[in-house]
């Protein structure tokens, strides 16, 4: 069977410059309209938010003993969907995965616009977010340092260097493609990109320190980002409350991270697709190659997610079995199955190869993924709150309509970002394309030379004799 | 005495290899590979291997910045727990080792990051004025090769060039 290829490898490479600087300029109009849904998202959030610190945190519905509750389930979401875009880049740029060259981008800008989302809601969540730089590690007037034995103090070191580093990440990757922006560019964008390009000319000294320089940075950020939601997991982890004090609970939030990441890069790799018109570059066959490590990262959530009940389950611990009878059976009961549903039926439509390469299916599934794994950040908060070692403090909890809009607007803080970034910065990488198309056309010419040489010394084997001079 | 910078902009890059090949085996007398600046859309080992061995020293300044990190991680948690003895511990250590671990692991990568794209940023020689010979064709699809010559070799190395098919080649005297 003849496999197919992930890039057409006859493309131009001044075409391939045309076509992603002419994203910059001229998306569909659908891009607008997302612009506009964003901006209405991002205003019932701002008037929650406003009404909320002018009455106070009461409104929200925060009580004891749901201090925590859809904000700090937010926040894991966001911080789980940051993972995806650069872990999944640096992983795959060390093993020389070629096939993320048209989409990495997109997925560390994600990751970047993540971490900033995930950060407001801390600030959002603290009620008095005057006080925010209390979690930065200075000393007050009293010599008071934070506790940093506190997993909410590693909790701002780590996304603090996540978000730096990412950041770094994210820019260092794109300076040869700002270049050409540079250069190609007029008005404002010339400026902006002449800044940010710092000078950048292509020379082998530039190419030698940017190839090691990159290098380094993905081997960094592997590490940092499976610390990061480790992190994260050791808030739930290291507290003695039930259905949290679990050993699983790292490598668990590690893959439920990078399973909705790898969701989130399928949903804005249909839409990037559709409003730039990048049919060439974000092809079917990488879309199949995305949905595939998606749906083998599933099945590791999947495999987790059994081994956090079984633990529970054999443990014993009357405590941590009551809370999971409860979500499989009580008021929660239609949010936990849901989750299963979503995180771990859902996820075999990407084993069929049809759909895997149906836009539309595709941007259904993807978005069911993502809430599947909302509603496990919420399934991880909200029950094991509401019930307890204190039994006169078991309530339910579902979320007053501040928090609600709060979190709604998030999602279209985050598309306003991300739809900025899109139309300001190349979605696609430039040079990696080039370099994508010039490494299979160079391999595809040693494999006819390899073929050539064959058939000429099967041609001489079967046909005439070799003579003695080759002796 | 003047000398001349000459630089040849290159469609195909198999021909800026054999060109660069040629001035590695001294083709040109006079002239040396070390002295060619090669500029290329896309990373290219494979063509920069003719230039030969050009050392690297990003690595070394993310070794020394990830020792920093960790060691003044250490440092600065232990200093600031040291300072508050009048903490009640309950019997736990005044410095924790098994928590100070995870910091000192994310300062060890926050400034392991930060010296390589400092290192980065000197090493490529990022943020100084671009050379007025720059062509945005490099940025394209063409490959550049520019050295600076001695006046009686700019005619041997424009020759070398258009035996490669150089598409354009530009000179300017430098000095």
């Amino acid at each position: 069977m003849i496999q197919e290829k992930d890039i057409n490898e006859q493309i131009e490479w001044a075409k391939i410059n045309a076509d992603v600087m002419r994203s910059l300029e001229n998306p569909r109009m659908a891009y607008w309209v997302a612009v506009i849904i964003c901006l209405l998202m991002i205003s019932c959030a701002v008037v929650a938010e406003i009404y909320q610190y002018n009455v106070g945190m009461g409104v929200a519905g925060l009580n004891n003993p749901h201090m925590w509750d859809l904000y700090i389930a937010t926040f894991v979401f966001w911080i789980g969907m940051s993972h995806s875009g650069t872990l999944l880049s640096a992983i795959l740029h060390i093993i020389h995965a070629d096939w993320r060259k048209p989409i990495y981008r997109f997925a560390e800008a994600m990751t970047t616009f993540s971490l900033m989302t995930a950060g407001l809601f801390p600030i959002i969540h603290l009620g008095r977010v005057w006080n925010l730089y209390w979690v930065l590690p200075y000393v007050s007037d009293r010599g008071i340092w934070p506790n940093f034995r506190s997993p909410l103090s590693w909790d701002a070191f780590a996304i603090s260097t996540y978000l730096s580093a990412s950041m770094v990440f994210l820019y260092i990757g794109m300076i040869p493609d700002l270049a050409i922006c540079r250069d190609s560019a007029r008005g404002w964008r010339k400026k902006l990109y002449t800044v940010l390009s710092l000078g950048w000319r292509g020379d082998d000294r530039q190419w030698r320190n940017f190839r090691k320089t990159y290098l380094l940075l993905a081997c960094f950020l592997i590490p940092l980002a499976v610390s990061v939601h480790s992190i994260v997991s050791a808030d739930f982890a290291m507290s003695i409350m039930p259905g949290w004090h679990v050993t699983a609970f790292p490598p668990y939030f590690v893959a439920g991270a990078l399973y909705s990441g790898c969701a989130a890069i399928i949903t804005l790799f249909v839409l990037l697709r559709y409003f730039f018109r990048f049919e060439e570059y974000m092809t079917l066959p990488i879309m199949e190659k995305t949905a595939k490590l998606t749906f083998a990262i599933a099945m590791v959530w999947t495999y987790l997610t059994l081994i956090e009940f079984a633990s529970t389950w054999y443990g014993h611990n009357m405590y941590d079995k009551e809370v999971l009878i409860a979500k499989a059976t009580g008021p929660y009961a239609w949010v936990f199955w849901t989750m299963l549903f979503c995180g771990s039926v859902v996820p075999f439509a990407l084993a069929f190869k049809r759909l895997r390469r149906h836009m539309p299916t595709m941007f259904v599934v993807s978005l069911l993924l993502n809430l599947g794994m909302y509603f496990e950040r919420w399934m991880i908060v909200a029950p094991t709150l509401s019930l307890a070692h204190e039994p006169h403090q078991w309530n339910v909890m579902w979320g007053s309509i501040v928090q609600w809009a709060i979190v709604f607007g998030s999602f279209g803080w985050f598309g306003l970002l991300f739809l900025i970034f899109v139309k300001v910065f190349p979605s696609v990488s430039m040079y990696e394309v080039k370099e994508m198309i010039f490494h299979r056309r160079h391999h595809k010419d040693l494999v006819e030379i390899m073929e050539e040489h064959e058939a000429a010394m099967h041609h001489r084997k079967g046909g005439d004799k070799p003579g003695l001079e080759g002796a | 005495m003047s000398e001349h910078r000459v630089m040849a902009l290159f469609n195909d890059f198999d021909e800026a290899f054999h060109a660069l090949a040629e001035i590695r085996e001294h083709k040109v007398k006079g002239v040396d590979i070390d002295d060619v600046t090669l500029l290329s859309p896309i990373e290219h080992p494979e063509i920069e291997e003719v230039l030969g061995e050009r050392p690297i020293h990003v690595q070394k300044f993310t070794f020394f910045g990830a020792l920093f990190g960790v060691t003044f991680g250490f440092f600065f948690l232990a200093a600031a727990q040291a300072s508050f003895l009048v903490q009640p511990q309950g019997g736990k250590p005044v410095i924790p080792l098994p928590s100070n671990f995870v910091l000192m692991y994310e300062m060890l990568i926050f400034f392991g990051v930060w010296t390589t794209v400092f290192a980065f940023f000197v090493l490529a020689g990022l943020g100084r004025k671009r050379d007025p010979m720059y062509s945005e064709k490099v940025n394209i699809d063409q490959v550049a090769v520019m050295l600076d010559v001695k006046p009686e070799n700019l005619e041997p190395i424009k020759a070398l060039f258009k035996k490669h098919k150089a598409q354009e080649i530009r000179e300017e005297v430098v000095r």
